[in-house]
């Protein structure tokens, strides 16, 4: 609380930037966890919440005529701009907000103060939603080739593993040490993927330290063993995710790649995948392209094609393509590594998962997935994400690209996933958000030093509860083509600009009708018409024994048959369109402005949080709410033509 | 000379097929007057292949050993290869299908011969007329009037016999406005406002040359459209520089002093060369996959097709704007009027008029707007994308048409009631087809060929007996508000049905149609017939009146 200096400021406007035109003038309010904006009109919809953490820059602008402008940019790509009439005033927000949405300690962050009303053991429940163990023993592990090796419980081998890994069975202790101390960081080679049906897996690691000729006799025993553990196969791939130039500048620093002469029967590649920082620079770009105030198309086109981003996510679906055929067609195992083994390998052993395995593109299989390459394997969240004040240049948008490949996937494969882009989007939320504890951290050793499972919750259980939200209702998990490996095409067209995320609170950009949401509603209501139905041949069926029985009631049978069905059709009868008509002409205009409210609420709480309670309403909303059009009807800042529409279209009613 | 005289080799044993998702065959290529036909066993009866030879646009030949390659490319894109033995064979058969695939008689083409067993060539031909239409129009009866002036054509030859136009107004004052439009193409309605009776008039551009030049009747026939209110928009498809520079070749604007109640805008857009030459570029970038990402996006920008599908959207939404939200007429035009004008009144309808979001309120609309009302089909649809001969007329103008339409199915994805499949095979109709619906420039050509007498209509045949399931939007639910598309570059997308169709990328498109399709049916199966539609309906109220009010295209 120390840190605001300026806990309430009057007569802010806040400007829609899709139309300068459109202008909300209200009160800002600072807040130990919020940046909250409530505009005049007091009605409860009407205010903005935005969560410290999500804060990525806030920006001074020349100021105009009408006070001085605060550009706020969030790091789920909202940007904010508000008017504030006094420049003290302006200044001391700049100031508080820069130091608020850069907090210097973890206990600053947002997830250790939210507390949404559950108990202990509910809260202790929730990080049972996942459970590794399961997923590795739905691989089929353990099994008489591979175990889990107790060397790192302690994190004592490599601080940044978790603590349970799988390794061949043949491989001793002193072999793990031995390779551990080769590898960049102490982070060996250990299993990621399992494939069942023929034994070949991806593994990954970090480089090794080979320099100009270094070698160790343990980490070739190592791959050896890892190769051997896959008995149908008589070599094994290592993939080197780096660009090639790359890995030959770390052998000067001692660092490295394998020498193919040293390892038996290993194929080694690069891939090319840029570092962190090119990445950085490149999503810099790309938002910078996103947020142009109507651009022309070239512009837009242009500014996409030098950010090159696109033809990052390409370079990295290449390598997920590679490694997934090697070991679905080839049968072959691969290691990857790139320098660490915690960004690139992350990416690429993920979206090689994806293409692999239909459970990845389950609700539940991304869940696992994350958990386990990226929150597991010590994916820097911490680090790349920014989530505390420190080194800028140890940000990068790693994961985002994870969570874009497998929406390109979804754009070429729209039958193929169970969940839609709006999961994508909401796991993207958090992961910036700090709102939950699973990506607070660097790795599960700092996590569990933190008692993160003791003092914050976990975000699976709540993504979970919304599950119908994230329902992709094309999925088709029977059809052939979607089971088994995805063999997506890598032609440049098929990598489209992801509108829906980096244009998420554009609202005028996306579609006024969504197809998947209607096509889920038509879904919804042949299930309940289908269990109708079964419930009611159930009865029926009861009906027609007692007929049997009693003969002679055979008329009031029938009459309460007729009151049974006229049930479900009063229900559909209720939800034609004509009644909410009615209440449109009926009411007055801020009635249907309130259903509108109460719509957007419904919809916003797809990417945020449904507020549970009053209490918890206040805590619970990271996310921005942009949906003040629904009261500008009545703003002196709209064109009257504007009005004019409205009257006529209240006359047509 | 007889058609046949240009088949030197009409059969050829053992020729491979290759194209696009089936394995290469080998069979027997066909040549006759009209088709390319291949066929993998003896009896001809039965073809794996059967292509029209207009739908040709290009062929490639090769010389392997003694035998030869023909690369076939398609004016709806697709491209297939044809191995050949014997060199004098291949050689043959290409010199055929050049010859036969680029008739220029009118009556030679395939329409005048195609004669299926369930068309009759008795009855009505077409969906509509203008008498028809007006008479249809309840709210043109009190203001408009259907004038016969042009039914010789002699008024204006790109016109039909019958146009509607204020009551108020002569026909003479008609001939007198024409001969002041370039072309003769006088001001006539193209669509009015069935909230506010506004109108869309759409012309070619006026005569007014280097002096100035007025003419006394067109500025009344104008005046006549306004009726007394105070304003009208001229909405110019050129710049105003090259509006400026039209003068000098004796062509000109409404200038503010004499138009005194018309307010002009100048939208800037392509025509012509450019856009076929755009269309020819865009889909060269389609077609090579192992470009890298940056070089397919700036060949994508280079091809500038989507700048024109943002223009042509961006300014019939400007359009729409004047018409339902400031109550305001509009006349469009360009130079002809026969290309960019049809456009963008086209397109500003389908925004505005649900009515014309219907399957048979989109042909109606296509009929009115585009063949009855003149766009130079044949000489723009002569060649498509892969043709290497000197460029004369085409213009992609109609296909930029179908991308727009595409534009704003994908933005309003229940509104309209057709689907994909439909436009896409207007889209190949307009270039090859076996209807006389797309033959010849004009009505009075189309008269004086005597294409109505011996063709079938495809409009018609599109909606006899029953509209095929594929060309139904599963999810339509009718909106009677204005469906305003977003214009902005991140919201418009390419038209991958179209320019990716023969790619795996569009397949997995056609699979969640499907799929989309057997939700709905098994809804409906659940729901009975009766029910259907009211849960379209409840979750119709996604497009809200006011979201949809508040929208704002930024273009003015």
């Amino acid at each position: 609380m120390e840190h605001i200096r300026m806990p309430k400021v009057e007569n802010v406007r806040l400007v829609d930037r899709s139309s300068s035109r459109r202008i909300q003038v209200g009160t800002l309010y600072l807040t130990a966890t919020h940046i909250i904006f409530v505009g005049k009109g007091s009605e409860d919809r009407n205010e903005l919440w935005v969560l410290h953490s999500l804060v990525c820059n806030v920006v001074k602008h020349k100021s105009s005529q009408s006070g001085y402008p605060l550009l706020i940019h969030c790091k789920n790509f909202q940007v904010i701009q508000f008017i504030i009439p006094q420049e003290s005033d302006c200044h001391n927000v700049y100031i508080s907000l820069s130091r608020l949405s850069r907090p210097e300690k973890y206990e600053e962050l947002y997830c250790f103060s939210f507390n949404p009303n559950v108990d202990k053991a509910e809260r202790e429940h929730s990080w049972d939603f996942l459970n590794l163990k399961a997923e590795y023993s739905r691989m089929g592990l353990p099994n008489k080739l591979w175990h889990v090796t107790p060397i790192n419980r302690e994190y004592r081998v490599c601080d940044t593993y978790p603590a349970d890994l799988f390794v061949p069975k043949s491989v001793t202790l002193p072999v793990i040490v031995g390779s551990s101390k080769f590898r960049s960081r102490g982070r060996f080679p250990t299993l990621s993927y399992y494939c069942k049906e023929n034994h070949a897996t991806i593994c990954r690691s970090s480089q090794p330290l080979s320099g100009f000729s270094a070698r160790c006799l343990e980490d070739e025993q190592m791959l050896q063993a890892i190769m051997k553990s896959n008995p149908g196969s008589r070599f094994m791939y290592v993939v080197d995710t780096r660009p090639k130039l790359n890995a030959m500048a770390n052998r000067a620093a001692g660092k490295g790649y394998e020498n193919e002469d040293n390892y038996c029967n290993i194929k080694f590649q690069f891939i090319g995948i840029e570092n962190i920082h090119v990445m950085r620079n490149s999503q810099q770009k790309l938002i910078e392209v996103s947020a142009l105030r109507s651009p022309s198309m070239g512009e837009f086109l242009l500014g996409l094609e030098n950010s090159d981003w696109l033809r990052h996510i390409k370079s990295t679906m290449e390598a997920g393509i590679f490694i997934s055929k090697a070991v679905a067609e080839e049968g072959v195992s691969v290691l990857v590594h790139c320098s660490d083994g915690w960004d690139r390998t992350a990416q690429v052993c993920s979206v090689a998962s994806v293409l692999l395995d239909p459970y990845y593109r389950t609700i539940k299989g991304l869940m696992v997935l994350i958990e386990k390459d990226w929150v597991s394997f010590g994916h820097k969240f911490s680090h790349r994400c920014g989530h505390l004040d420190g080194e800028p240049k140890e940000v990068s948008p790693v994961i985002d690209q994870f969570l874009e490949c497998v929406w390109q996937l979804m754009e070429q494969f729209p039958c193929a996933f169970e969940y839609n882009e709006k999961f994508l989007i909401s796991i993207h939320n958090h992961v910036y958000s700090c709102h939950y504890g699973n990506f607070i951290c660097n790795s599960q050793k700092e996590r569990k030093d933190l008692c993160i499972k003791e003092k914050s919750h976990s975000i699976w259980p709540h993504l979970w509860e919304s599950k119908l939200d994230f329902m992709n209702p094309l999925f088709k998990p029977d059809q052939s083509q979607n089971q088994g490996l995805l063999r997506p095409s890598t032609a440049p067209y098929c990598f489209k600009y992801w509108r829906r995320l980096y244009n998420r609170f554009d609202r005028e950009l996306h579609p006024r009708q969504s197809e998947l949401d209607c096509l889920m509603t038509i879904k919804e209501e042949t299930q309940q018409l289908e269990e109708e139905l079964a419930l009611y041949e159930q009865k029926l069926a009861v009906l027609d024994k007692e007929r049997a029985k009693t003969l002679y009631m055979q008329k009031g049978v029938l009459d309460s048959k007729q009151a049974l069905w006229s049930l479900p059709l009063d229900t559909s009868l209720a939800n034609t369109p004509q009644d909410y008509i009615g209440g449109f002409i009926g009411g007055a205009p801020n009635v249907f402005t309130l259903q509108q409210g109460e719509r957007e609420s419904a919809e916003l709480s797809l990417f945020g949080d449904k507020p549970k309670s009053s209490d918890a309403d206040s805590s619970d909303q990271e996310s921005g709410v942009a949906d003040f059009s629904s009261h500008s009807s009545g703003e002196e800042s709209l064109p009257t033509v504007y009005a004019l529409s409205v009257t006529a279209l209240f006359e047509e009613r | 000379m007889e058609l046949s005289e240009h088949i030197k080799t009409a059969n050829v044993e053992d020729v491979t097929l290759k194209r696009p998702f089936h394995p290469a065959l080998r069979g027997t290529l066909c040549v006759t007057s009209h088709h390319l036909l291949f066929s993998d066993r003896k009896d001809e009866a039965s073809w794996q292949l059967l292509i029209l030879l207009r739908n040709i646009d290009a062929i490639e030949k090769r010389a392997v050993g003694s035998s030869g390659t023909i690369t076939i490319k398609c004016k709806d894109l697709l491209v297939l290869q044809l191995e050949i033995p014997g060199m004098e064979e291949c050689l043959n058969i290409a010199s055929s299908i050049e010859a036969l695939s680029s008739l220029e008689s009118v009556t030679e083409m395939y329409p005048f011969f195609y004669r299926p067993s369930h068309l009759t060539l008795q009855g009505p031909w077409g969906l509509s007329s203008m008498e028809q239409y007006y008479k249809q129009t309840e709210r043109l009866w009190d203001r408009w009037r259907v004038s016969t002036v042009n039914s010789d054509y002699s008024v204006c030859p790109s016109y039909p016999s019958a146009v509607i136009v204020p009551r108020e107004v002569a026909d003479d004052m008609l001939i007198r406005s024409a001969r002041f439009r370039q072309g003769g193409r006088f001001p006539v309605l193209s669509y009015c406002h069935h909230r506010n009776g506004m109108v869309i008039m759409r012309s070619s551009q006026p005569l007014t040359g280097a002096n100035k030049k007025r003419c006394k009747e067109d500025e009344l026939l104008l005046q006549a459209v306004i009726d007394g209110s105070e304003l009208g928009y001229v909405i110019d498809l050129r710049s105003a520089q090259q509006a400026q520079q039209a003068r000098m070749t004796g062509g000109g604007f409404e200038s503010k002093s004499c138009y005194s109640h018309w307010k002009r805008i100048h939208r800037h857009h392509e025509r012509g060369k450019v856009v076929q030459e755009s269309l020819i570029k865009l889909v060269e970038a389609c077609s090579d996959p192992s470009h890298s990402v940056d070089r397919w996006l700036s060949k994508l920008e280079n091809s500038k097709w989507l700048s024109h599908v943002h223009s042509a959207l961006s300014t019939a939404g400007l359009v729409v704007e004047c018409v339902e939200r400031d109550g305001h007429s509009v006349l469009v035009h360009g130079s002809e009027g026969t290309d960019n004008t049809l456009l963008v009144s086209s397109l500003a309808q389908l925004i505005l008029d649900p009515a014309s979001r219907t399957v048979t309120g989109f042909l109606c609309l296509l009929e009115r707007e585009w063949i009855q009302a003149g766009h130079p089909f044949q000489q723009r649809c002569a060649h498509s994308a892969y043709s290497h001969a000197r460029l004369k007329q085409e213009c992609p103008s109609f296909l930029l048409l179908l991308d727009c339409v595409w534009q704003v199915w994908r933005q309003f994805p229940l509104a309209l009631e057709f689907s994909e499949a439909l436009l896409l095979r207007l889209a190949q109709e307009a270039y090859a087809s076996n209807y006389g619906t797309f033959l010849c420039n004009s009505e009075q050509e189309r008269c004086a060929a005597g294409v109505k007498e011996n063709t079938h209509c495809l409009l018609q045949s599109l909606l006899k007996p029953d509209i095929e399931e594929q060309y139904l939007n599963p999810l339509y639910e009718p909106t009677d508000l204005a469906i305003w598309p977003s214009v902005h570059p991140q919201s418009l997308q390419l038209w991958t049905g179209l320019f990716l169709r023969w790619t795996e990328y569009a397949q997995n498109m056609v699979e969640a149609r499907e799929e989309v399709w057997s939700i709905v049916k098994e809804h409906r199966e659940r729901a009975g017939p009766d029910q259907t539609n009211n849960t379209l309906s409840t979750h119709c109220e996604t497009l809200t009146p006011f979201e949809n009010l508040m929208d704002e295209l930024t273009i003015l």
